[in-house]
């Protein structure tokens, strides 16, 4: 064992003297540390959202100075979407002062809500994590505004819906999904809204990483569904793409989840996946006004994070869109408190006053670009609103086809405040008093 | 110098074996426990309980587990983040279900129920060898990840399937959960460690492991000189299932607070222990120590020198950490394929003499 | 016939289909542990690496981009249009047997005499390489491979197998993606070109005589060394038609590498010793894997594909332990 102690302390030695090389700025900065995976299996989503998110943040700094006037710090660590990585990344930044994490992972998400709630850090899992972490009572520092799964889910069942006019009774509905948390999430809410609207759901699961799907799609083949829905990740979602498309199932009747719906789901199927639907909670394309100071401030600056040639891709709308919401937030924050240096606990009052209306999203340059949104004590999961968007192969753009429109509240609130009763009880924590 | 033997004479067989023969090791070994016990404690922050000691302690316990069944053994076992999901599943469903137990008694069964998980996925053994055997591990592997994924009583009906370790106090002193100190989360894991360490060190330099020994290097000769194989080999898979498990609760409950099996305990995490005990060395108690040092603590160490000291790009130096472990990894099989452990043999025997090594 | 029987051919064709591009894959690693004993746990990285190479060279990429640029603070990315298919091919090729040189120059002469684990872990060490390289050299970003392998179902099949169920039964037809079958063809191209290779030409004699017997075929002046450069480039070529037909499913992406796991039940399966054998244990596991979640897979949850193919071949090494091509275990004390 004496090696490892001797080894252990050489190590501490020098990590002891790249931590003093890299805690050289101690300033009153706003820390915003980025959690990003660009290695691993999942790189290809997470170098688009890793861009938007340091792309807007470096143009708050470069056109207005930072957020009230506080200048920005911002971190970037490697996960690699690893759980573990994610610790060290989360335990490595969190003493700067971060005020806000977005931890990109399902994994990370889930190790970081008990741990973050108690250092008093607020987490934005946006559009991901544990959906019932939308009921703030029992989760007072996460929040995954502007929607959940599980309204994904109903808005998805919704639009089907619209399309078969309004009577889904013994309609066929499939869902394939990545065999593990995250792909498991809507299921309790299909099984529930099959009940009301009386579909019939098949579930086919894929096991990770999910490069063989041959018996899925057969299975899908054999039973004609009338409509697909996938959440799948990574591979995964290459693969059911160009599935779909071997077994010719109608594309405008195979709808992802926003994770499944980036162009490079959908760009190695070729002309196949013209008309690939998912559905989404932000605008799509670049014709938003807030690209010419990007490109003048910060790609043409070359201070981009990346080369440049993602910016307007829906992930990298994605990541900056986190970026806009977390400085509306400190904004709101900064207000509330009256000082421009605030703290994690006064960011998270600043998140959870959020409102962000259609205004003031036209002044940020980004009119139209998503729904209202409205945070509260009660519900941190935002408006749940989201569109449909479809592919174009030959143009190779997404366009929104549909208007932001709402989930069914009613079964997922409930299913909500069931499963966080469930937290609670088996993680003793008693409910906050919102009134 | 430092290793001075000369008049260091062993009267009896109890001082010609003891753990750590030469005096000087003693005094270091003694005076780092104590440090590591005594000290630490005092000065251990968030970032080095969660990033590196914690850490290094789980995958030590790990690979000591599968040193055990591979390096003193020889049987290739391929299943090991599938055996610690079974433990944390266990700890889990133990915690949950009697949360009055104590902590220490949870990790144990934890072990316990592993260790009959790995019997059963020991019987193919008896019949199936070397490489071959790893396929029968894999399968435990992608089984019983597979079945913590699918079946709803492992995580208690809970809508995705995540399990969140609770928070569970050893005498009144929080041990998971949240806001468990960090020295309290340190001085467990370290005490578990340390404990079953001893526990292995004397396993396999007794009775059992000798008989584990002989059917390594050759298990047709040690069943003619009257090792029962089976006995031997499902033996070698309980204990070192049961050290995998109690890694696996410990991984779960303390260190992480939350798992998924997918993410949690997929095949990398087979390789990752695999690569410890190889790297570290086979069949040495401190070779599991050594390599789960390496495996684990070089690539922080990379990261917070290239990004935190010289500012490089994230994703340049994760490819990089990448570039620098498998070189590393080439480099020291090249230089002494028997492991870490061996090179620090060779190193005291040369301490021993020099400074006169003629 | 019945709709049910033909949806069970329809099934086992396709699990045939799987078994192709499984055995793909496991060709590689038989090939380099015929001639050297050693499980090359990097083929599945080697195949990424090579799908990486050949699209870096089509599409006109230029190397280390990223470093050149954080390094110098540039801004290059593309050296031109990029090359024709061909020519990349040729030019991964060329890249491939450098790296087979380069592994053998740096890792595995100086691995020689060790025991089997011990190799595993340096190729182990290798995979860790390549990764990092691969990423480094041309992006982690997600690559279309295209050099024009038609894909999708086809349509003829579909029609004469209509005609097969009654007409009242609205079968609508079997299906079979053209790309399996070209990577059916090209298997079966591969195997006939590696047996002609290995049985006529004076290489392949030494490459037969290296894997019966090392010592006895340095005696008769074999060099081990250029032998096993030759092994790894072939495997290396190998790699790169694996890391097409799995490619244009998937695109190029970092879990390409990941093929190498499903390759893994196919070796142990067939042995680790036998190019037959990959490709029988290819489609037994491709059929016995798709066959179970056809008929058993739903009852219990499905997704049972990943750990199924192990315990099917777990079930044959019951009865032959050395796998069923492999070479019988002889034990003496």
């Amino acid at each position: 064992m004496k090696l490892t102690k001797n080894t252990a302390k050489l190590t501490a030695a020098a990590m002891a003297a790249a931590m003093a090389l890299s805690a050289g700025t101690a300033s009153a900065d706003l820390v915003f540390p980025s959690l990003s995976y660009r290695t691993g299996p999942y790189a290809p989503n997470g170098i688009p959202f890793a861009d938007g998110y340091a792309d807007y943040f470096t143009l708050l700094n470069e056109r207005d100075g930072g957020i009230g006037g506080e200048p920005i710090k911002f971190i970037e660590c490697e996960t690699g979407y690893n759980t573990e990585k994610g610790v060290e990344c989360y335990e490595s930044t969190k003493g700067e002062g971060s005020l806000v994490y977005q931890p990109l992972s399902t994994g990370i998400t889930y190790q970081l809500i008990p741990k973050a709630t108690a250092d008093g850090i607020p987490v934005h899992s946006m559009g991901y994590g544990r959906t019932s972490a939308a009921n703030g009572k029992v989760f007072s520092h996460i929040f995954n505004y502007p929607g959940t799964y599980w309204d994904a889910a109903s808005i998805i069942v919704n639009h089907i819906n619209d399309q078969e006019g309004g009577d889904l009774k013994g309609k066929k509905i499939a869902l394939v999904y990545h065999n593990s948390a995250y792909g498991k999430e809507p299921i309790r809410t299909l099984e529930e809204l099959s009940k009301k609207h009386g579909y019939e759901l098949s579930l086919l699961a894929v096991d990770h990483p999910g490069q063989e799907q041959k018996s899925q799609w057969l299975q899908i083949r054999r039973e004609r569904p009338d409509y697909v829905m996938m959440w799948g990740w990574g591979v995964m979602n290459q693969v059911a793409i160009q599935e779909a498309v071997n077994i010719r199932f109608p594309m405008d009747k195979f709808i992802g989840v926003w994770w499944s719906a980036s162009e490079n789901d959908v760009i190695p199927a070729g002309d196949g996946a013209n008309g690939y639907k998912a559905i989404a909670f932000h605008g799509v394309g670049d014709g938003f006004g807030v690209y010419d100071d990007l490109k003048k401030y910060v790609v043409e600056a070359g201070k981009a994070a990346g080369d440049g040639s993602n910016l307007g891709t829906v992930l990298y709308n994605r990541g900056m869109y986190a970026a806009m919401l977390a400085s509306e937030a400190a904004r709101t924050a900064q207000g509330i408190h009256g000082v421009t240096d605030i703290t994690p606990s006064q960011m998270r009052d600043g998140m959870e006053a959020l409102t962000l209306d259609q205004a003031r999203m036209a002044e940020l340059g980004l009119a139209d670009f998503g729904p209202e949104i409205n945070v509260s004590c009660e519900n941190h999961g935002g408006p749940g609103l989201g569109a449909i968007q479809q592919w174009d192969a030959g143009s190779k753009t997404w366009a929104l086809i549909t208007e932001f429109g709402g989930a069914d509240r009613g079964v997922v609130d409930a299913l909500i405040a069931e499963d966080s009763a469930a937290f609670a009880a088996e993680n003793s924590i008693t409910p906050r008093d919102c009134s | 110098m430092f290793y001075r033997e000369a008049g260091d004479f062993k009267t009896s067989y109890r001082d010609d074996q003891q753990t750590f023969p030469i005096p000087f090791d003693r005094w270091a070994v003694g005076v780092l426990l104590a440090f590591a016990f005594l000290v630490v404690p005092f000065i251990i922050n968030e970032y080095w309980e969660k990033s590196v000691l914690l850490p290094f302690l789980v995958w030590s316990m790990a690979a000591l587990g599968l040193n055990i069944l591979t390096g003193y053994c020889g049987q290739v076992s391929l299943g090991t983040g599938g055996f610690m999901a079974v433990g944390a599943y266990a700890s889990y469903k133990f915690t949950t279900a009697f949360p009055e137990l104590n902590l220490f008694v949870i990790v144990i069964l934890s072990g316990g129920v592993t260790a009959f998980v790995g019997i059963l996925f020991g019987l193919p053994s008896l019949r199936i060898k070397g490489f071959y055997l790893a396929v029968a591990t894999l399968a435990a592997q992608f089984f019983l990840v597979w079945l913590f994924n699918k079946v709803p009583w492992f995580y208690n009906y809970s809508a995705s399937g995540m399990i969140t370790a609770p928070a569970r106090t050893m005498f009144g002193i929080e041990i998971t959960g949240p806001s468990a100190p960090s020295w309290a989360t340190y001085l467990f894991c370290l005490t578990v460690v340390v404990l079953f360490a001893l526990v292995a060190r004397n396993l396999t330099r007794g009775r059992v492991g000798r008989s584990w020994m002989a059917i390594r290097d050759m298990d047709i000769a040690a069943e003619i000189i009257g090792v029962a194989p089976l006995k031997a080999k499902l033996s070698a898979f309980a204990i070192s299932s049961f050290y995998i498990g109690v890694a696996g609760a410990l991984f779960f409950s303390v260190y992480l607070g939350a798992a998924e099996p997918t993410e949690a305990f997929g095949i990398d995490k087979s390789f990752l222990v695999l690569f410890m005990i190889i790297i570290g060395g086979l069949g040495s108690i401190m070779g599991s120590f050594i390599g789960a040092a390496f495996i684990t603590l070089i690539p922080v160490l990379f990261k917070n020198i290239m990004v935190g000291g010289l500012g490089w790009p994230t994703d340049m130096v994760q490819h990089l950490i990448f570039m620098l472990l498998g070189g590393l990894i080439m480099f020291f099989l090249i230089v002494e394929p028997h492991g870490l452990a061996q090179l620090w043999r060779i190193t005291k025997e040369k301490l021993r003499l020099w400074p006169f090594p003629h | 016939m019945s709709p049910a029987i033909l949806n069970t051919i329809e099934v086992i064709l396709n699990g045939l289909m799987a078994g192709v591009m499984y055995s793909l894959v496991a060709l590689g690693f038989v090939l380099i542990f015929k001639a050297s004993g050693i499980f090359n746990y990097a083929q599945g990285v080697f195949a990424l690496f090579a799908a990486l190479t050949l699209v870096g060279f089509q599409t006109g990429q230029i190397p280390f981009a990223h470093v050149i640029n954080v390094v110098l603070g540039t801004e290059y990315h593309h050296w031109g249009e990029g090359l024709n298919n061909f020519i990349a091919i040729v030019l991964t090729m060329l890249v491939m047997v450098g790296l087979a040189w380069l592994v053998e120059r740096l890792v595995l002469r100086h691995l020689v005499n060790q025991e089997q684990i011990i190799l595993f872990m340096a190729t182990i060490g290798l995979a860790f390489f390549m990764e990092g390289l691969g990423d480094l050299m041309w992006g982690a970003n997600i690559k279309v491979l295209d050099i024009g392998i038609p894909s999708g179902g086809s349509f003829w099949w579909e029609d004469v197998t209509k005609t097969w169920a009654p007409a009242e039964s609205d079968y609508y037809g079997m299906y079979i993606d053209v790309l399996d079958v070209w990577a059916a063809v090209v298997a079966i191209i591969l195997v006939i070109a590696l047996t002609l290779f290995s049985q006529f030409t004076k290489t392949g004699r030494a490459l037969r005589a290296v894997a019966d017997d090392h010592q006895a075929a340095l005696t008769v002046g074999i060099s081990l060394r250029t032998i096993w450069v030759i092994v790894w480039s072939i495997a290396g070529f190998v790699a790169l038609v694996a890391g097409i037909m799995w490619g244009a499913k998937s695109g190029v992406q970092f879990s390409l590498s990941l093929i190498a796991l499903k390759a893994l039940p196919v070796l142990i399966l067939g042995g680790f010793t036998s190019i037959p054998g990959a490709i029988i244990g290819g489609l037994i596991i491709g059929v016995g894997e798709k066959l179970f979640e056809y008929g058993i897979g739903p009852l219990i949850g499905g997704a049972t594909e990943n750990w199924f193919a192990y315990v099917l071949a777990l079930f044959f090494l019951m009865f032959r332990p050395q796998g069923l091509f492999g070479d019988k275990i002889i034990e003496r004390v």
